[in-house]
């Protein structure tokens, strides 16, 4: 079984709150700025791999704030070894969604290395985060992700999943200074 | 301010004070490190840092997750250095021209130059690795200054001011070990 991806934002939509941070990369990103567009959305990370270490770095620097990342399982493969460094770094406040298509859905949807095998989930159990699941039904994922959410961190939860709705895919804007400014401005209080 | 032990000597040169450059760290406002050891500067910044609790080390397995985590503390005004060796510099490269230059992000880096001949500037070197460090930063348009005499760090305040208020990256080139304190 798959989850479609855009249903899985969806679900997570009502569990966002308004204060936390959301780090998302790629169609999973544009994805939720379509389904959720909010100011704390931190939209480029820049290099790909590096969700996960943009995550901690707000995450640390930001205590009082959630931070969710939404990450791809092509770019988690780039920084495995930030596994180690978020479950090091002991951040309660990290809550890590990789979206599994087992594919690099922007560059032509090659598949990654290993596609069958890899077990996301079981690396973020190596590495040391407090829990990891995974899911492949998104009933099972509803029913459990407020659990989690509840939990401290860092919890990874991986997502079998295939492309849902599609959205646009609007680079310039998240490249853009606009952006950045829009999610510094939220974090900082300024209007 | 300076210590006796950073006038001391190593060979024929003098070398910088890890303690004086840690001092002015936190001068500058930087509370966070995130480091991947480096023989240049081990014992005198990383394991004095490590011990001190005025600062939070961050210890990474790869230098671009630094970068990356440098550049998003400073979204809300937190100081955090990236302490790494160049050979992790040219491993970020990059990292640090997306996050450091496209999207201008003040990610300050302490690099040490490992291989390098303290008592030779970097472009005498014999180390192809570290002839090449300068160059390359100038190419990609990185403000970098060198850390070689005692007094080359009183630079660093004034250095880090600059990058966060305008937004950019800089380099610190650390050619000889800092003297542990």
């Amino acid at each position: 079984m798959t989850i479609r991806r855009d249903e899985a934002l969806r679900t997570l939509v009502p569990l966002v709150h308004d204060n936390d941070i959301v780090v998302a990369v790629y169609q999973t990103n544009f994805d939720w700025m379509g389904i959720n567009p909010r100011p704390l959305n931190y939209v480029a990370v820049g290099a790909m791999g590096q969700a996960t270490s943009h995550g901690l770095g707000l995450a640390l620097a930001n205590p009082e704030r959630r931070v969710f990342v939404f990450d791809g399982d092509g770019s988690l493969l780039m920084n495995l070894g930030a596994l180690v460094t978020v479950a090091g770094a002991g951040v309660t406040n990290f809550y890590h969604f990789v979206f599994a298509n087992r594919v690099y859905e922007v560059n032509g949807d090659q598949p990654i290395p290993n596609a069958e095998n890899v077990d996301f989930a079981g690396f973020a159990a190596a590495a040391g985060y407090a829990m990891s699941r995974s899911f492949d039904d998104l009933d099972e994922f509803a029913r459990a992700v407020p659990r989690i959410l509840e939990l401290a961190g860092p919890q990874m939860v991986s997502l079998e999943t295939v492309p849902g709705e599609p959205y646009p895919r609007n680079y310039d804007y998240i490249h853009s200074a606009e952006a950045r400014k829009t999610f510094e401005d939220a974090l900082n209080g300024r209007k | 301010m300076a210590t006796a032990s950073s006038a001391r000597t190593r060979g024929q040169v003098a070398h910088p004070s890890g303690a004086r450059i840690i001092e002015l760290l936190k001068e500058s406002g930087v509370g966070e490190v995130v480091a991947l050891p480096d023989i240049v500067t081990s014992d005198g910044l990383l394991w004095p840092i490590s011990r001190d609790p005025a600062i939070r080390l961050t210890r990474v397995c790869k230098e671009d997750e630094g970068v990356s985590i440098c550049a998003a503390m400073s979204c809300n005004g937190t100081r955090a250095v990236l302490l790494m060796q160049q050979t992790g510099l040219m491993d970020s490269l990059n990292a640090i021209r997306a996050i450091g230059i496209d999207y201008q992000r003040p990610v300050v880096m302490l690099v040490g130059l490992l291989e390098k001949e303290p008592h030779l500037p970097a472009s005498k070197s014999a180390a192809y690795g570290v002839r090449i460090v300068e160059p390359v930063l100038r190419a990609m348009g990185i403000s970098h200054s060198s850390i070689e005499e005692p007094g080359d760090v009183e630079s660093i305040v004034h250095l880090i001011d600059e990058a966060y208020a305008n937004s950019r990256p800089h380099v610190f080139l650390i050619g000889r070990a800092p003297v542990a304190p």
